[in-house]
């Protein structure tokens, strides 16, 4: 459902802020939201000046960096600083992306503004609750289905068919996209979303899958599929340079295909 | 029970549960078709109405009456309302799903909507054919 202003208790007041240390030469601004649900008051904007001569360059250094040296009660996700788990996905500068793989420096503006992904319910700080995003992909059943008795060896697939996996099995579930989708965020309960579509075709196009019929039919809603009105701002942050839209465009022209 | 205890209880839903819902309607395709071929059919009407429209702007009242009766610019006019409403329909019902989550409510616009956009049609083409089929010295 469209909300266009935040609830009274989600508001965002301003927070504490931490100066830099004395001496610091080169100081750069970090203002990021901060929630913590057990202390029952709204969410807040703390803003830390930190001396980035000590800072590497990526916006997750500057995190570890704060977390550790500053307040280490500020909360965030974490795992491979290299782009490959998918855990530090954030809001920063206005564009979801990976902490671990943007520059801080890129970021326009003077501070460097980080707060959760989008229209998500908040654990705390920087975590969403990703529960029905991770449900969501569930559900499309993300594994191989067949009948055929199991081969002996592996099932095979040419390399052309392999190669119409590219650009869709990178996905690392970062959550970028669909907490980026403007649809998402109004029907988040029923639509789908772009990381899950993307993975529904993925499967829907796998040579040695024998459910694509099933697969289309649990797609073939208009709220699972077709809340996706090629808005694009999934296309847009996927920080691994996916298009989940170009995925979704592919399983409207698959439903046409079927009955036409 | 106020939002917030729906929302408790729903927690006591799995996740799985949650993400599947009712399942899938299986419909959708053919509203997205017409859409897409209502869109297709209005782009060569459109682009006539337009030039049509654009050549009668200082044309007298009789002048545009007898226009009107032509067969070929009766069919054509008819043809661009119905796909013009077609359209309308089918693109207000998504700005309306998308927007509106109260059952009722969404299902009364949902009707609402139909219901105006064949009233707009009935109404035009009648007009549409009254002039063409009365207007004499057209044919």
């Amino acid at each position: 459902m469209v909300e266009l202003a935040l609830p009274k208790n989600s508001q965002v007041k301003s927070g504490k802020h931490w100066p830099a240390p004395a001496g610091a030469k080169k100081v750069k601004t970090f203002k990021i939201y901060r929630y913590d649900p057990e202390s029952g008051g709204n969410p807040r904007w703390d803003t830390y000046d930190v001396d980035v001569d000590a800072v590497g360059p990526m916006v997750l250094d500057a995190l570890l960096y704060i977390k550790n040296n500053i307040d280490p009660t500020l909360a965030f996700r974490r795992s491979c600083r290299e782009g490959v788990c998918g855990s530090c996905s954030m809001n920063i500068g206005g564009r979801n992306t990976l902490a671990c793989t943007h520059g801080w420096a890129e970021v326009p503006g003077k501070a460097v503004q980080i707060s959760p992904l989008p229209h998500m319910p908040v654990v705390k700080d920087l975590i969403p609750d990703l529960t029905l995003f991770y449900a969501q992909y569930a559900s499309i059943e993300p594994w191989l289905h067949t009948d055929t008795p199991e081969p002996q060896t592996e099932w095979k697939q040419s390399p052309e068919d392999r190669e119409k996996l590219d650009g869709l099995y990178e996905c690392i579930l970062c959550a970028c996209c669909s907490t980026s989708c403007p649809s998402y965020w109004w029907n988040g309960d029923k639509y789908l979303g772009p990381a899950a579509l993307l993975h529904a075709y993925r499967w829907l196009i796998d040579s040695r899958d024998e459910a694509t019929g099933d697969r289309l039919d649990a797609l073939e809603d208009p709220f699972k599929l077709y809340r996706c009105h090629t808005i694009m701002n999934c296309a847009q942050v996927c920080p691994k340079g996916l298009n989940p839209a170009k995925a979704i465009a592919e399983i409207k022209k698959m439903m046409v295909e079927r009955v036409v | 029970m106020s939002k917030n205890d729906q929302f408790q209880v729903q927690q006591f839903r799995t996740p799985l549960s949650r993400a599947r819902g009712m399942g899938a309607s299986r419909h959708g395709v053919s509203h997205f078709i017409t859409e897409r071929v209502s869109g297709l059919a209005l782009a060569p009407l459109t682009l006539w109405g337009a030039y049509a429209a654009l050549k009668q702007v200082r044309a007298p009242h009789d002048v545009v009456v007898q226009w009107m009766a032509q067969p070929v610019n009766a069919v054509l006019l008819s043809l661009l309302l119905i796909a013009a409403l077609v359209h309308l329909q089918s693109a207000v019902q998504v700005v309306i799903e998308d927007y509106i989550e109260r059952f009722t409510t969404k299902t009364a616009l949902v009707i609402g909507n139909l219901f105006v956009c064949v009233l707009a049609g009935a109404v035009g083409v009648f007009s549409i054919l009254k002039v063409a089929l009365t207007v004499t010295g057209a044919h």
